[in-house]
């Protein structure tokens, strides 16, 4: 407890001339452990900060779910509410709404993997060949753009594109003889108008990841290809491709394990009355029941939030299982 | 010797080009042909509806009325902008977002940096650990109403703070973050560092955050974007009216279609306020999007880099 100049005049070579002391007796061990902690004592000071938060605001709430098994009434506090097991989620279940909303998110879902996801490779193994760099930089410039834009004013130039009267696209139908179609009140379109309107935005931002996997190609290999006379096409079908295949195949699989989670800002803000049958995804009906609905719904909405949660938990490892064995390539 | 080899190398880089154009089949012609016309229409389609929507912003109201407006702008008036002018609620959203972006994002920078350096030390005791604890989170939550009651417990409900704590940090970027300081800040630094008897916290604020300006940039711009564009939590926590950032405004306007019409100040007759109703539509979306698309392209080199960098580790 005397020794105190650790902490000032420290240096790194030091470390390894203590590592032998991991084969030696456990309180060795912890006392190793401890000079390293006590060393490092400024590393944990700025540490504490975020730790403190992360146990506020992610564990806690993560404690704070089990009001999921509670049925919480009003005059009760959160914690003396009686334990009802699994009735909220065999509520849910049993629900009417049950199907409706899992339908409706893996609809939405499965349509955006299937629609959404090959874009982003398109554009990124298409940017690949352009050779004007001014012509690139403006199509990433004007593509990336929308990726900004706040769901709220998205939904708003969306209304006013898709708008009956006066909307540019209903407009543009009509030369063709289409007669004006009220897309966002007619439940079988919601989900085009989603994924569509997905595509729009997020395209051109998610190209990057595929554009930045394109730069890690070796250069030969597309020299070698041209002098054998390779064309184009085929250099993009039997370079780029399987250069960038390890990086598909593994979003892929992260997309796939996030099928049950829709966000809930831009379903809330399409939704109205006409389409709400394939518009209610899990997101806003939690919000609908337990928040909309008041604070005796909070232990039923808190168990569907919970559920998706978990589902969500076992989707994402399983992905990781499977790419890890597909790619060899471990995600975390 | 390595120039040498280097110029060796783009001299038969150059003419293995030259050699390829000479070569170059025709149907690589009709490729580059399709391929930059596929390009100028998709780049065209994505642009179209913000050309529509800041054309609309710059016509009259009769003419939006009408659907007269496909490209430019059709009887060019600012009357829509006056519109913006003139509604005080797009102002109180304007200033508290301008609020909760500022300050909410220098909290989250100042919290994301201290997070990164300890996590990007390899000989932090226990980083492992915290890295697990951090990550956990962007697998599994609480949920909703958890988070809700929290909020309201620590008395937040109502409060600018709510917009502000619940999101202090993102893990995604304090992932990119550390990405960044492992790669970028070379570790004979912090040896020479330790050598001359610095600390740690000599070496962060001395030597690791003055050659971080690209990394704050890019996650300043990330975290600013998303204050602007926030919408559920300011949904979820905030009632009062004069606390509402810009998008709970923009909101009412463009989705519910509920303007205040006595707030349109001066202009008289009914008729009119509804096409300036109409109007303030397109012009409210404008000027909530300028700054956001204004701040970009002066980034948009930076967040390329923070991308890759967090695709590399990711």
């Amino acid at each position: 407890m005397v020794v105190r100049e650790e902490h000032t005049g420290v240096t790194e070579t030091t470390l390894p001339a203590a590592a032998p002391a991991k084969s030696a007796a456990p309180s060795r061990k912890f006392a190793y452990a401890w000079k390293r902690v006590r060393r490092g004592w400024q590393l944990y000071l700025l540490l504490a900060l975020p730790l403190a938060w992360l146990f506020t605001f992610c564990y806690y709430p993560m404690y704070g779910a089990q009001i999921a098994f509670r049925r919480f009434l009003p005059g009760d506090t959160l914690w003396n509410a009686p334990w009802v097991g699994l009735a909220q989620f065999e509520r849910f279940f049993q629900s009417h709404m049950f199907w409706t909303v899992i339908r409706n998110t893996v609809t939405i879902s499965l349509y955006q993997l299937i629609v959404g996801f090959p874009f982003p490779i398109f554009l990124a193994l298409s940017l690949n060949q352009v050779r004007r760099r001014w012509f690139s930089q403006s199509v990433q410039l004007i593509t990336y753009a929308p990726y900004f834009i706040s769901t709220v004013v998205i939904v708003g130039i969306l209304i006013q594109i898709l708008d009956m009267r006066r909307g540019p696209l209903n407009m543009a139908l009509g030369l063709f003889g289409v007669g004006p179609i009220h897309f966002l009140a007619k439940p079988e379109l919601f989900p085009s108008v989603y994924v569509w309107s997905g595509v729009w935005q997020n395209m051109g931002f998610n190209s990057v990841i595929y554009l930045a996997a394109l730069t890690t190609i070796d250069p030969e290999l597309h020299e070698a290809a041209v002098m054998d006379g390779a064309s184009r096409l085929r250099r993009i079908w039997h370079i780029d491709v399987p250069g960038i295949m390890p990086v598909v195949i593994t979003l892929l699989i992260l997309n796939m394990g996030g099928i049950l989670s829709i966000g809930f800002e831009k379903a809330f803000l399409l939704q109205n009355p006409l389409n709400l049958t394939t518009a209610e995804v899990i997101s806003t009906y939690v919000y609908k029941v337990g928040i909309e609905g008041g604070f005796t719904n909070y232990s039923y909405a808190a168990a569907i939030g919970l559920l998706n949660s978990l589902v969500g938990l076992v989707m994402i490892v399983l992905a990781r299982s499977i790419s890890k064995a597909l790619t060899g390539y471990d995600l975390w | 010797m390595v120039a040498q080899t280097r110029r060796d190398e783009q001299s038969s880089a150059t003419e293995a080009r030259r050699r390829a154009r000479i070569k170059e089949a025709r149907g690589d012609r009709v490729f580059a042909i399709v391929n930059t016309t596929i390009l100028v229409l998709l780049t065209m389609s994505v642009l179209y509806p913000l050309l529509y929507v800041v054309s609309a912003s710059f016509s009259s109201a009769d003419a939006v009325m009408a659907g007269k407006v496909f490209i430019f702008p059709v009887d060019f008036t600012l009357e829509g902008y006056k519109a913006v002018f003139d509604y005080p609620r797009i102002w109180v959203g304007f200033t508290n977002s301008l609020f909760y972006a500022v300050v909410g994002t220098t909290v989250n920078v100042i919290m994301t940096l201290i997070a990164a350096y300890p996590l990007s030390r390899r000989d932090l005791f226990g980083r492992t650990a915290f890295l697990s604890l951090f990550l956990f989170t962007m697998l599994f939550s609480g949920g909703l109403i958890p988070s809700y009651l929290l909020v309201s417990q620590l008395g937040l409900m109502n409060t600018r703070w709510a917009l502000i704590f619940p999101q202090s940090l993102s893990v995604w970027n304090l992932l990119i973050t550390i990405a960044f300081f492992r790669t970028s800040i070379p570790p004979e630094m912090l040896e020479a560092a330790q050598l001359d008897g610095a600390s740690d916290f000599q070496h962060f604020f001395r030597i690791v955050l003055p050659l971080s300006s690209s990394i704050i940039a890019v996650i300043g711009l990330f975290y600013a974007v998303s204050h602007w564009n926030q919408f559920f939590s300011a949904l979820l926590y905030l009632g009062r009216a004069e606390l509402h950032p810009l998008q709970l405004v923009l909101r009412e306007i463009l989705v519910q279609n509920r303007v205040d019409m006595a707030m349109l100040g001066d202009i008289r007759e009914m008729a009119r306020r509804q096409g300036v109703v109409e109007l303030l539509k397109f012009s409210s979306i404008v000027v909530a999007s300028v700054p956001v698309l204004l701040a970009y392209p002066f980034v948009q080199r930076h967040f390329v880099k923070g991308i890759m960098l967090g695709a590399v580790k990711g």
